[in-house]
Parts: C-alpha cells; sequence; structure tokens
C-alpha cells in the first residue's frame, strides 16, 4: 500500500485512522501496569484523572476557542464531592466516639462544629453524590456559560473571570475550614460502601475503572468531533460572525462544550479522590487550573490522544524534577509555556504532523518530477503559526 | 459596638477608610501599567507582578548597599530606588516585548500563557537570587512615624507617601496618555494599526515603548510597595489576579474607569474585613465584581464596544 499526500484520512481503514487512540489505550491498558510497580501505577493513573481536564481543554480550548483558566474548579468541586461521600462514611459514630461530638468527620470537630451542615447531608447517599459529582461543575459552568457568552463575552475576557473564579473557589474552600477541611482538604478516606479504596486490589480496579472511563471521554470527543456539531464548533472558532449571520446560535454551542468540559474535568476530580485518597484546595485554585492548560498545550490543543500523554509527559517530568532539582523545575515548566506557545503551538500532535508531512514529502521528492519540492517546513523560530491557530483573536 | 463610643466609632470608620485607601493606592499603581498594557494595547501580560516584584527588590538593594557604603544617603535612597526601579523594569519589558510579546499581538490567549511562563521564570530567578525568605528595606527615618491629627486617629506616614506617589503618577500616566505627541501616537496605533502606519507612526517602536513603559510603572509600584509590606519572590503575583480585575472592571481602555474600580474594589474590601474575616470579604468582594461583570460586560465606564 502506497501512502501518498493527497490520501484523504478518510480513506483509510477504521483501525489505521483510530491507531493513535489504539496504541494510547495499550500504553495505558497494558503496558504501564506491566511495567511499574503498584506505587507508580497509582502516579500514573493520578495524572491520568488530569488527562480528563486536558481532554475537556482540547473540546473547549482547542475547537472551540474558550480558554478556561478554571478548570480546576469543576476539577475541585467532583472531587470534593466524592471525599465528603467517603468522609461520611469514613466518621461513622463508632470510629469517632473520640471526638465531641461523633459521627461528624473531624475537622469539622477540631473546628468547634457541633452538628453536620445541611450542605453535607446529602451526601450520606452514594447515588446522590454520583449524580452531584457531575451536576454541580456542569451546573455552575452552564451559569457561567450562559452569562458570558449570551453577552458575547469571550477571548482574554472568559479566560480573566474563570481565572478570578478558580481564585474565589480556592480562598472560600481554605477560609470555611470547619466546612471544608481547610487548607489540608478532606483526608483520611478510608472505604466506598464498605469497600476498602486502600488496598492493592482496589488500587488496580480504580486504575482500570479509570482508564476505561478515559479512553470512552476520548471516544465521546472523537464522536462529537466528527459529528456536524464538531465542524460547527471549529467555524465558530475561527468565524464566529459568519457562523452567527449563518442562523446559529453560537452562544448555545459554546455554553454546551464548556459545559462538556467541566462535566469531564469533574469526573477526573472524582476519580483523583477514589485513587490518591483525599482532596484539598491545592487542586483548585490558579496555578493548578493553569497546568492543566500546559498538559493539553503540551500534547497538543488539536490532539485528544496528545491531551493524555501531555498530562502523562509533564506530570512525570514535574515530579522527576521537583524531586532530583527543585530549583530546575520552575525554570522548565516556565520555558515549557513560553516554548509550546511560540516554537510549537500545536504540541506533541503537532510535531508528529509535520514529521509525517515532512516524510511524505521526503518520499514525494524521490519520485522524478518537473520541479524540487519546497524544504520541509520546521517547527521553528518565527514561522507564523498555522491557520488554525490565528484565529482566537477574533473573540477577543 | 457595646461599649464603643461615638467618637471612637468614628475614629475606627476613618482609620479603616484610610486602610482601604492604602489598599487602593497599591492596587491602583499595579493597575495603572496594566492599564496600558492591557487597555491600550490587549495584551494579557500574566508576568506583570513579577515586574513589581522588580522593583520592590531594586529598592531591597538600593537600600541594603547604601546602608553599608553610604549612610548619608540612606535618607535619601529612596528617591533614588523609584527611579531606578522604574528603569530596570523599563529595560526587561523592552526585552520581553521584543523577544517574545511581539510575536504574539495575533494570538492574545497565547500571550497570557507564555507570559505566564516568563513570570514562573522570574520568580524562580527572585527565589534563586534573593532567597525564599521575604526581605524588607530599612525605611528613611523621614517615612517612619504616624500622623495623628485627634486623639484615637493614627494615620502612617509610609501609607500617605504611597498614595502621594499614586497620586503623582497617575497624573503623569493621564498628562503621558492624552497630552503629549506620544499618547496620541500610542492611542492612534491603538485605535486604528493600518491607519496609523499609513501616516507615518511607527507602531512597532510604539508598541515596544508602550509595553516597557506600563513594565517601568509596575516598577515603581514595586518601590512603593517595599514601604508597606515586605518582598517575596512571589510577592507580585499575589496581586496579578486583583489587579485584572480592576481593570477589567473599569471598563478595559477608560484610566477614570480603573482609577475607580480600583477606589471601589480597595474600599468595599477593607470595610467587609471590619465586619468578617479577611478572606470571607475577599470571597464577597471578588464575586461581586464577577456578579457585576456577568451582569455589565463591558465594566464601569465603556469607552467603545468590547466584541
Amino acid at each position: 500500500m502506497t501512502i501518498t499526500p493527497s490520501t484523504p484520512k478518510n480513506a483509510l481503514p477504521w483501525w489505521r485512522a483510530q491507531l493513535p487512540l489504539l496504541v494510547m489505550s495499550a500504553v495505558i491498558l497494558v503496558a504501564l501496569p506491566l511495567a511499574l510497580d503498584l506505587f507508580r501505577l497509582n502516579l500514573v493513573g493520578k495524572y491520568l484523572t488530569y488527562a480528563f481536564v486536558a481532554v475537556g481543554l482540547v473540546l473547549c480550548w482547542g475547537y472551540g476557542g474558550i480558554l478556561s483558566l478554571g478548570q480546576g474548579v469543576f476539577f475541585g468541586l467532583g472531587g470534593y464531592a466524592m471525599a465528603m461521600f467517603l468522609k461520611l462514611e469514613a466518621s461513622d459514630p463508632e470510629s469517632t466516639k473520640i471526638q465531641s461530638t461523633p459521627g461528624i468527620p473531624d475537622f469539622m470537630d477540631w473546628n468547634q462544629i457541633t452538628a453536620l451542615p445541611a450542605l453535607w447531608e446529602p451526601f450520606h447517599s452514594l447515588t446522590f453524590t454520583l449524580f452531584a459529582i457531575v451536576a454541580v461543575p456542569g451546573f455552575l459552568a452552564f451559569i457561567i456559560g450562559l452569562a458570558m457568552f449570551k453577552r458575547r463575552v469571550g477571548g482574554v475576557y472568559f479566560s480573566i473571570m474563570t481565572q478570578a473564579i478558580a481564585a474565589i473557589l480556592s480562598i472560600l474552600i481554605i477560609g470555611q475550614q470547619g466546612y471544608t477541611g481547610g487548607v489540608n482538604g478532606i483526608t483520611d478516606l478510608k472505604t466506598m460502601l464498605g469497600w476498602d479504596i486502600r488496598t492493592d486490589s482496589a488500587k488496580y480496579i480504580l486504575y482500570y475503572v479509570n482508564a476505561g472511563l478515559l479512553i470512552a471521554a476520548v471516544l465521546l470527543g472523537q464522536w462529537l468531533l466528527k459529528s456536524k456539531f464538531g465542524k460547527l464548533l471549529l467555524a465558530l472558532r475561527d468565524k464566529e460572525e459568519r457562523v452567527r449571520f449563518s442562523g446559529y446560535d453560537v452562544a448555545a454551542f459554546k455554553i454546551f462544550i464548556f459545559t462538556l468540559a467541566a462535566m469531564l474535568s469533574a469526573v477526573g476530580g472524582a476519580m483523583f479522590t477514589l485513587q490518591v485518597g483525599f482532596m484539598s484546595p491545592s487542586f483548585v485554585g490558579i496555578v493548578p487550573s493553569i497546568e492543566m492548560v500546559i498538559f493539553t498545550a503540551v500534547g497538543g490543543r488539536l490532539s485528544l490522544v496528545g491531551a493524555v500523554y501531555g498530562s502523562l509527559l509533564v506530570n512525570f517530568g514535574k515530579s522527576y524534577f521537583s524531586e532530583s532539582f527543585p530549583e530546575l523545575w520552575l525554570f522548565l515548566m516556565g520555558g515549557l509555556f513560553i516554548a509550546v506557545v511560540m516554537l510549537f503551538p500545536n504540541g506533541l500532535a503537532g510535531l508528529t504532523d509535520s514529521w509525517r508531512e515532512w516524510q511524505a514529502r521526503r518520499r514525494a521528492r524521490d519520485l522524478p518530477r518537473p520541479t524540487g519540492a519546497a524544504p520541509a517546513p520546521t517547527a521553528g523560530d518565527d514561522t507564523p503559526p498555522p491557520s488554525n491557530l490565528r484565529a482566537e483573536g477574533g473573540a477577543a | 459596638m457595646d461599649g464603643m463610643s461615638f467618637s471612637e466609632f468614628g475614629s475606627v470608620l476613618i482609620m479603616q477608610g484610610f486602610n482601604g485607601l492604602s489598599v487602593f493606592s497599591v492596587l491602583l499603581l499595579m493597575a495603572l501599567g496594566l492599564a496600558i498594557i492591557f487597555g491600550q494595547m490587549g495584551v494579557i501580560n500574566m508576568a506583570h507582578g513579577e515586574f513589581l516584584t522588580i522593583g520592590a527588590y531594586t529598592t531591597y538593594l538600593l537600600s541594603v548597599l547604601s546602608t553599608q557604603y553610604a549612610p548619608w544617603f540612606e535618607n535619601y535612597y529612596f528617591i533614588a530606588a523609584i527611579i531606578v526601579g522604574f528603569g530596570v523594569a523599563f529595560v526587561i519589558g523592552w526585552l520581553v516585548e521584543w523577544l517574545m510579546i511581539r510575536h504574539l499581538y495575533k494570538r492574545p490567549l497565547d500571550s497570557l500563557l507564555a507570559t505566564w511562563g516568563l513570570s514562573l521564570i522570574m520568580q524562580q530567578t527572585f527565589r534563586s537570587t534573593f532567597g525564599p525568605k521575604e526581605v524588607s528595606a530599612t525605611l528613611p527615618s523621614w517615612l517612619m512615624g504616624s500622623y495623628q491629627p485627634k486623639e484615637g486617629i493614627d494615620i502612617p506616614l509610609n501609607g500617605l507617601f504611597v498614595m502621594a506617589l499614586t497620586l503623582a503618577l497617575t497624573c503623569a500616566v493621564a498628562a503621558l496618555m492624552y497630552y503629549s505627541r506620544w499618547g496620541l501616537k500610542v492611542r492612534a496605533t491603538v485605535q486604528n494599526r493600518a491607519m496609523a502606519g499609513a501616516v507615518g507612526i511607527d507602531t512597532a517602536k510604539v508598541d515596544r515603548m508602550t509595553f516597557a513603559l506600563g513594565c517601568g510603572i509596575a516598577g515603581v509600584a514595586g518601590a512603593a510597595f517595599t514601604t508597606i509590606g515586605s518582598t517575596g519572590p512571589t510577592a507580585g503575583s499575589l496581586y496579578i489576579v486583583d489587579t485584572f480585575l480592576v481593570v477589567v472592571f473599569g471598563g478595559a481602555q477608560s484610566l477614570l474607569g480603573t482609577i475607580a474600580s480600583a477606589f471601589s474594589i480597595a474600599q468595599t474590601n477593607s470595610t467587609l474585613e471590619f465586619f468578617m474575616t479577611g478572606s470571607m470579604a475577599k470571597v464577597i468582594t471578588l464575586t461581586t465584581i464577577i456578579g457585576i461583570l456577568l451582569l455589565r460586560p463591558e465594566g464601569l465606564f465603556r469607552l467603545r464596544v468590547r466584541k
């Protein structure tokens, strides 16, 4: 079979088209569990929960042009909802009988709170918790999106507003120690409906549940992008006015994709709590939110599969460097932000694309042709960004 | 308020109001530079807070140097610090624009990410150079002490000084923007870049000068900052979100709006702090701003429709 640059993508057999996803699934389902011990696999599991956020950001930032700097809010809300359920289960009257008020979470007791706050009451029920994990962040995103996109606020204003919301939520959680566990977060989570989540087998099971959900999220994203909705999303990112004049309700599309990204983040947050065993405000505020954007940018803002690799790579780098060379880490992280924006705006996925293109051109050059092929483009210094990035400013 | 006489309550109110004015001054100082960079040029500079830190560390260095080598200068070093702080921040801002920002004018969201990266690098540079601990400059004697117009009212001199500096700087920026030839060029470039270029304005140069000037003002703000707080590697980044909100809330292209919004945000926050904990005051202030901005996205003062 010969591949020429002109072969349209949809002419490939399905397994060739889906090769990146198949490879990714093989890596996280087979290769990593075989290669790593449980401690490291648990770390990978933790990184993969960030990948939910990154996949959401590919949809809403890469394709929708909406850069949210507040995804940590939704990740945190999902994680806190799960943590509240687990904490209530861990604080049964029997195991908390040394407290002055048995049956409430320990940090409430330390803060002289004598009855369970009404906000916590419904989290006794797992069904409600699972519902809340998706519904609360989804509803918040819907409200934010409704208020902003209906009034045609977009671009950098939206980014700043979401960043402020992230700041508000983290200050609120830290300030309301008695209700939220404060800066330590909600810790000492033990069981879920009696099932101990700290055992080795539970960790394996949770890892696979997480990986399965993540692959499902990527598939959902692919399906959306392939549909008419995906085409419209791309169109409104690049020429919002034209889509509006064609009679589409642009705001509704934006609200939908932003809400979906928030819900995906929340699922990631809940899985984080389950696998890591605690939730704290350090995953909610401005810094984690913007770091999640860099996972997406490194993987490639237009690649759902790339987002997963991006989350894995940046986090491996982070834990390696911040352990071995803590001084260097912030330089590297900062350099990564700058490089990914200025040198390779389409991230790793963009690099593999240009590699493939370069090879195809080389192959084409080897064939006898009347004129020499142009030199291969490099993802280098001052080359203008690919056209699909340029329109971002249009929404500002 | 039991057991507090009316005049005592009045004094508390005055001092709380003064507190608010101090916060207002710092916010406005930060926001002035950003109002130029973000409001006029539309560039998001997340590293703006770090330019403030540059000014603060410059002041600290000068303070240490003058105590060690030139004790006679100790009383005057602060004036020099303001000028040097401006200069250092200006030059670094100029370089940053040349190396980075000018490639990103067409991609505002990307400039946001790149400048965030820059701020991380700058923070770590501060940490490696000056250490993770907070440092503070020794205040010249004429900035210490307080002014007591009446029994029970205590107004610190350094606060008054910051306010005076803010006032002077605001007037200078307004004069520069609205009454100078250079300001005319800046406004022309902002309003219609192609046309400004056609009538012979070097728009690239205007951009670079504007960005550098905004950074320089942040440097001055940093110098002022040392009189009321100590300086750590992340001192500037603590203010960055507030500052952006000040500029957005004021209406991005209006200097008057920036002043009004810095004033209302600072007063709301410090008044609320009197009734509840600091963090709750901040949460309520920020939530109110977000709420108002959701209802009125163009901010307090609108110069032209934001799209």
